[in-house]
């Protein structure tokens, strides 16, 4: 079990991450909480992508001069996709939590209090 | 080599790029918003028929945005499917702009500019779901669609904020989970173009990457689209949303998310790989026969008829999914022209409620008893969409359930033909229910007996003074000519569809699934 998750160290270190952040989101009262939640939640999903990325022993992907040496061999490189890839899932995230904490202004300002509890049992009145 | 068809382009573009001008040029001048608005849309469904003629003329193509090719590049594809979509959802967002324009102008508040930004911007999402042909870019414009639907639903008032950000929650989730998916997915295969996958999951037996990445893809997806038992957001955000929203939401939101689901299986999944180890189609089927069930049951409980009409969308949903789930053409070409039928019918409800709610203020149905002879064209309106819903030819929804039915006896699954008929029957208790009531039943005396309706304030039913003591039904007067115009085009739409769905089966969507 324990050389399992250490074999695969990044995986488990995701999905523990993604279970905390799926928590925040379900079990937690506070809205702000839920936010975090969710943006615990994103951040996992972006390593996930950075870490299937990664080659052992392979170096950060800016070609040198190259003139007469042939072709550059793909595995000497980090695959850059997923990282270009993840800086607009970071975009896409931002604009998520930014939107999240303006809607919990807006609620805040609505009903001095942003328990979710609290929120239900006003809004049913 | 001939310069490629610049169409694709508009579809998505034109919304993306006005977007953002109308909010500037609103806080200019007010009434540009609207106008520029709807040009815009009306731009996007002309070049969304455009393509459609052009694929039926030619071939089905593709545009390389930049003209950068794949796999590098991202490519819009532009076959039978993604152009009779997109032609359906520009037009039905047409007609539904123009008709909850008065509710627009009084819910957007001083912002008009803003609102219809926000609608554009929707729309660029939807569109852009619907042409792209990479898996990322899908997930990008799934989040912009997503976003502008969040915020207009939040904008509906002290309810409608709770299910504005609960709708956030989850539905990031839902993208998030499609993410996921994507990234299990392009580490099995190398590639993000759904052809090029699809090429290289048939190619190789399936990994278990790739079956865990079609996993969290169709859980992310079943999110967005409300399949039970992943809907539990929908009825607060449907029936809360301000009434110039939710008419356009409800007909075309999920159906895009089903439309995305519907592309997994036709451009990026082999046929087999879903219903080996992974059994997605399966799930797909049984989840969407229990949700045709659960959802007409619920509907059938409703007092409010926009919670009513939410509740019958999770219905009208799942029996897309299952349409998915059998996977044989017939029933993929079913479940899409179930997807254009659904757009018009539920517009014409939703905007039926909203006409509704215009000149009376009230949404129980047992409150709009009488309301029949005082609102012809809407209530016609209604009743023609209901009629629809439930499935009596010739109007649309009689043959996307027909044609459904036939695939489940095809595949020799009979408990969808059970389900599908079943279904009507359910169908027929809630629609029938408020039929009846505007219809049959007298107006009622009391304006008191209203119960827990909150009556709009701002409904214009008192137009005489010497009525404003009789009952505020009695009161109504039939919405005004725009806003029961595209209604009624709506509603002869459903019976145009019906009567001509062989020639788009035929020539539109058959070819296009297989």
């Amino acid at each position: 079990m324990i050389e399992e998750i250490s074999a695969r160290f990044p995986y488990w270190a995701i999905a523990v991450l993604l279970v905390v952040g799926l928590y925040g989101m379900m079990g937690k009262r506070s809205l702000v909480k839920q936010v975090i939640g969710l943006s615990i939640f994103q951040s996992a999903i972006i390593l996930f992508f950075i870490s299937g990325s990664l080659l052992e022993g392979a170096t950060i992907p800016i070609l040198y001069s190259v003139h007469g040496e042939g072709h550059a061999n793909p595995d000497d490189f980090v695959n850059p996709l997923p990282h270009v890839l993840m800086l607009t899932a970071i975009v896409v995230g931002v604009a998520i939590i930014g939107v999240a904490l303006s809607f919990l202004v807006s609620i805040y300002r609505e009903f001095g209090t942003l328990d979710e509890r609290e929120l239900l049992d006003d809004v049913r009145e | 080599m001939d310069p490629q068809p610049q169409l694709p382009v508009f579809i998505v573009g034109a919304p993306l790029l006005f977007s953002v001008i109308v909010p500037v040029l609103g806080r200019i001048w007010r009434h540009s918003a609207f106008l520029l608005a709807l040009a815009t849309v009306a731009v996007a469904a002309v070049a969304s028929a455009l393509s459609l003629e052009l694929v039926l003329r030619k071939e089905p193509f593709s545009y390389h945005l930049g003209g950068w090719a794949p796999p590098v590049g991202i490519e819009y594809v532009i076959d039978e499917v993604s152009a009779f979509v997109c032609v359906v959802i520009t037009s039905v967002s047409f007609l539904v702009l123009v008709s909850t324009r008065r509710w627009a102008e009084r819910e957007a508040g001083d912002r008009p500019g803003v609102f219809y930004g926000l609608v554009l911007l929707l729309l660029a999402g939807l569109t852009g779901i619907v042409v792209t042909g990479d898996l990322f870019n899908l997930f990008v414009f799934l989040e912009i669609a997503s976003l502008a639907a969040y915020a207009l639903v939040f904008i509906g008032g002290r309810k409608a904020m709770l299910a504005g950000f609960r709708y956030l929650i989850i539905g990031s989730i839902g993208g998030a989970l499609y993410l996921l998916g994507v990234g299990f997915i392009y580490f099995a295969t190398g590639t993000l173009n759904m052809i090029e996958a699809r090429e290289l999951l048939e190619g190789t037996p399936s990994t278990r990457a790739a079956q865990v990445g079609a996993v969290f893809i169709f859980a992310g997806l079943g999110l967005k689209m409300a399949l039970v038992p992943m809907h539990l957001w929908l009825p607060d955000a449907y029936e809360h949303a301000p009434s110039s929203v939710n008419s356009l939401i409800a007909p075309v939101m999920t159906k895009v998310a089903a439309y995305a689901m519907l592309r997994m299986f036709l451009s990026v999944f082999p046929a087999g790989f879903l219903s080996g180890t992974v059994p997605i189609a399966d799930a797909l089927l049984i989840l969407g026969l229990i949700g045709i069930v659960f959802g007409s049951v619920a509907a059938a409980g409703q007092s409010d008829i926009r919670r009513m009409l939410a509740y019958s969308s999770i219905s009208q949903l799942a029996f897309i999914a299952v349409g998915i789930g059998l996977g044989s053409p017939l029933a993929l070409a079913a479940a899409l022209l179930h997807v254009a039928n659904h757009a018009a019918m539920k517009a014409t409800l939703f905007l039926a409620a909203a006409s509704v709610r215009l000149r009376v203020g009230l949404q129980r149905t047992h409150n709009l008893a009488g309301l029949g002879p005082r609102m012809p064209l809407t209530m016609g309106a209604f009743a023609i969409g209901s009629v629809a819903m439930i499935g009596i030819p010739p109007t649309a929804g009689f043959f996307s359930k027909w044609y459904m039915a036939q695939a489940g006896v095809d595949e020799g699954q009979w408990v969808v033909v059970a389900v599908v008929l079943f279904s009507s029957l359910l169908t027929a208790v809630y629609l029938f229910k408020v039929l009846e009531q505007v219809y049959l039943r007298p107006a009622k005396p009391e304006p008191s007996a209203h119960g827990d309706d909150e009556r709009d304030a701002s409904a214009d039913a008192a137009p005489r003074p010497e009525l404003a003591m009789r009952p505020v039904v009695e009161r109504a007067r039939e919405a005004p000519f725009d806003v029961w115009l595209p209604l009624v085009v709506l509603a002869a739409a459903t019976v145009v569809l019906g009567v001509i769905n062989v020639v788009i089966m035929d020539h539109v969507l058959l070819p296009g699934v297989s």
